[in-house]
């Protein structure tokens, strides 16, 4: 009789999550009132499939998230902090005033990468420490909810950090001006973005209830980001070029487009699996 | 039900320990054989039989054994990875181990092809070390991919969680095997004809001798695996009775058994209550067993 | 209803068997009490029961539904009180209880309803790390009860609070609640008065199963030696 579910019982996780109507269930209807007491919506939770509410979930989630980070600040000002100091390394390490082209695009996404990784140590220690793991596996919801949740997290910090590591980059080392090259630039980080906050986010899990949790996940990250540094280095090259800046080449926006889909495909059938016991 | 078939009758759900009748041992020696013949035979035409190629001299015969080496590793990874799903599965922690073994094994082939590819490269090109060769560049970002498996594996103390993480990972990089390809062969300048795109337009003769050649490698690699697997396992069923002696003493004075050092190796989670029928000895014990009443 | 039927569980770390051949059966409504020294598997069985640790063994059927293939049918329906307080010490306790509620699908209003029954509305506005001890383990307590569970799993409830907090707090998660519960307990007397059913583990496995009116305190005494 029960239909089922991913992640209870440690399948991959390949059902639907849009909002469906919750399954007829064995147990309790709601009161003539229809103020349901908290026992009733239990039964009825419990009898009905998690899925229905899987966007309410990841919306709770997204705002403890916030609310922690805010609080503590530990992730977005370190990460655009090291970001605008790396610039600066590079200054002197490389002897330069402005670069372009190649040389920018490459400083700009190792720059990014690096910062990104700094996110990604601590994506999810403050859930293993204080245990936030249990919290979550205790309550009747769909256990993707938390990739969503954590993917968007990572989004979210990368916006920010690009908010301001951009135009840092195009103030401090930048030779051409961004101006019309501004949007497509948007676009590149936008794709390699997704990549990163999906791959990040798996190795984030992997990582964070291992010992050298710190070492280990730029370790497993950064081989895996390499294809992400490719595509979006190439794809960036031709925008940060001296004199007529032409636009990123196609074939580079697929080859992340492509691995954005096949990592957050992976990442959403094996996520189940780092959480449950 | 007795409670030995309840034991085993719990599906996917149950962590199996070495409930089949599996024989790693089985087939060993012929395998051995095997390899030692195939192996001899390549070395043969390599040296003996393949004519020197135009360009390269007597260099180029690090060809066929460093591609070899290098498709062998690299399905080795990718077969690191399909063990791994089927853990997942099944939770059967043997295709935890054989997920283990072949990665393991074949990042020691990988190192050998870092290794040949290198001395190619002096060869060919002067440098230890070039980045045109796309091939060799996406196997580097592999091979430091996979280094991290042992490490990661060695930093979970749990095995059960070591066994599952492990896994994870093993499918995530099985799968960034090909599209690490694909991504480092589009970015590559200069896409040299050697390598695995050379093997199209080859002569006969030098073809025959690279499938030997090859041939020769995967048998080598499957032998070792197998080696490998088998001395673990063994070692395992060993330490299980020797836990069932143990216990047997243990339980009356109501002593906690104490747990296996750690290791970055997996283990087989053979309970030793388990009925074994690999093992005669344990055949009596699992009997008593059903015979004592469940507390 | 037998709201908890075990039969044959067992649940191993390796090559250590944390629990094994473990069975028992507790009827609705009533307290089943686990005594055992440190390590020998009372932690690990409440996980189990709460659907976060499966099976590798035996059966196990919670509120009528068996694990871990149907544990998605319970979740909503257990309470755990564990060790850790499973909470965020940078939110406040509103906030955190507010974030469960969302977990939960439990209304707003009944957030404020359990914090003021766990007697900690005054400080509700305070990020946890300024709380003490006992102040944060009412808000877990809170928090456990906050979906009105029909069983409770309570790993030693009452070892940070006061006498005050526990007379608060009893009819929550105490014997007088009338819910279903299963208890650890170090405290063989006290424990023993709250109970229905004992049970006492050693090495994972069961040492003593008993009716609390047949259990006397040096039997439990007893299995810590």
């Amino acid at each position: 009789m029960s239909a089922t579910i991913p992640g209870a019982s440690g399948a991959a996780g390949g059902s639907g999550h849009s909002g469906g109507a919750e399954a007829p269930g064995g147990a309790g209807a709601p009161g003539a009132s229809g103020e349901r007491t908290p026992a009733e919506r239990n039964r009825r939770a419990g009898a009905a499939q998690p899925h229905g509410r899987t966007l309410a979930v990841v919306r709770a989630l997204l705002r403890k998230e916030l609310l922690v980070e805010l609080r503590t600040l530990e992730s977005v000002p370190g990460m655009a902090l090291f970001a605008v100091t790396t610039f600066v390394v590079f200054h002197f390490a490389l002897n330069r005033d402005s670069v372009d082209g190649d040389l920018a695009a490459g400083i700009l996404w190792v720059t990014l990468l690096f910062a990104a990784i700094l996110g990604v140590n601590r994506l999810f220690v403050a859930d293993a420490d204080q245990g936030g793991f249990d919290a979550f596996l205790l309550a009747p919801v769909d256990r993707s909810a938390m990739l969503f949740a954590k993917v968007l997290t990572l989004l979210a910090y990368l916006f920010v950090l690009e908010l301001v590591a951009v135009p840092a980059f195009g103030l401090l080392l930048l030779g051409p001006s961004l101006g019309h090259a501004l949007p497509a630039l948007i676009g590149v980080l936008a794709l390699g973005d997704l990549g990163i906050a999906a791959i990040g986010t798996l190795v984030a899990a992997l990582a964070v209830q291992t010992r050298a949790r710190d070492l280990l996940g730029p370790l497993l990250a950064l081989p895996l980001l390499v294809p992400i540094v490719i595509g979006g280095a190439r794809a960036s090259s031709p925008l940060l070029a001296l004199g007529h800046s032409s636009g990123p080449a196609v074939r580079w926006l697929l080859t992340l487009g492509l691995y954005d889909l096949v990592f957050g495909l992976i990442a959403f059938a094996l996520f189940d699996f780092l959480l449950e016991d | 039900m007795s409670p030995a078939r309840r034991y085993f009758a719990g599906g996917s759900d149950t962590t199996r320990s070495s409930a089949g009748a599996v024989r790693y041992g089985a087939g060993l020696r012929t395998l051995s054989v095997a390899t030692i013949a195939v192996m001899t035979i390549a070395l043969a035409l390599v040296f003996f039989w393949a004519p020197l190629e135009a360009e390269q001299g007597f260099l180029q015969k690090i060809f066929y054994v460093h591609v070899p080496l290098a498709i062998t590793a690299l399905c080795g990874f990718v077969l690191g990875g399909i063990f791994a799903i089927a853990y997942l599965r099944t939770r059967d922690s043997r295709w935890d181990m054989r997920s283990y073994v072949a990665i393991h094994m074949s990042l020691i082939f990988g190192v050998a092809t870092l290794i040949t590819g290198s001395i190619w490269a002096k060869g060919s090109w002067g440098h230890w070390w070039v980045w045109n060769e796309p091939t060799l560049v996406s196997f580097l970002i592999v091979f430091l991919l996979y280094a991290t498996y042992q490490p990661l594996r060695f930093a979970i103390e749990d095995p059960e969680r070591q066994s599952r993480y492990a896994a994870v990972f093993a499918i995530t990089a099985g799968a960034f095997v090909p599209l690490n390809f694909i991504a480092v062969r589009a970015s590559s300048a200069y896409l040299h004809p050697r390598v695995l795109g050379a093997t199209s337009n080859l002569p006969w003769q030098m073809a025959l001798t690279f499938l030997v050649s090859l041939l020769g490698i995967v048998l080598l690699f499957t032998t070792l695996c197998k080696y490998e697997l088998t001395v673990k396992h063994t070692r395992m069923q060993l330490r299980a009775l020797r836990r069932l002696a143990e216990r047997r003493e243990d339980v009356t004075a109501g002593v906690a058994p104490t747990s296996r050092p750690r290791s970055a190796a997996p283990g087989v989670h053979a309970t030793a209550m388990s009925a074994n029928p690999v093992h005669p000895a344990s055949g009596p014990a699992s009997a008593e067993r059903a015979r004592r009443p469940s507390s | 209803m037998t709201a908890v039927e075990v039969e044959g569980l067992a649940r191993h770390y390796g090559e250590r068997e944390a629990l094994s051949e473990v069975t028992l059966s507790l009827a609705s409504g009533q307290t089943l009490v686990v005594f055992g020294p440190n390590g020998a598997g009372k932690t690990t069985l409440l996980r189990v029961l709460a659907t976060l640790l499966r099976p590798h063994a035996g059966s196990v059927r919670v509120l009528g539904e068996s694990l871990p293939g149907d544990a998605w049918a319970v979740r909503g329906r257990i309470g755990l009180l564990a060790h850790e307080p499973l909470l965020y010490r940078e939110l406040t306790a509103r906030e955190n209880l507010r974030f469960h509620a969302r977990l939960h699908d439990v209304a707003d209003a009944r957030v404020r309803d359990v914090l003021e029954l766990v007697g900690i509305e005054h400080r509700a506005e305070e990020p946890l790390r300024t709380l003490s001890r006992g102040m944060v383990q009412r808000v877990a307590v809170a928090r456990a009860v906050l979906h009105d569970p029909e069983l409770l799993l309570l790993d030693e409830p009452w070892s940070n609070l006061d006498p005050a907090a526990v007379e608060r707090l009893e009819p929550l998660i105490g014997a007088s609640s009338a819910r279903t519960r299963v208890v650890c307990s170090h405290d063989p007397g006290n424990g023993l008065a709250e109970a229905d059913l004992v049970l006492g583990l050693r090495a994972g496995r069961v040492a003593l199963l008993e009716a609390a009116a047949d259990v006397t305190a040096e039997q439990i005494v007893g299995l810590y030696r």
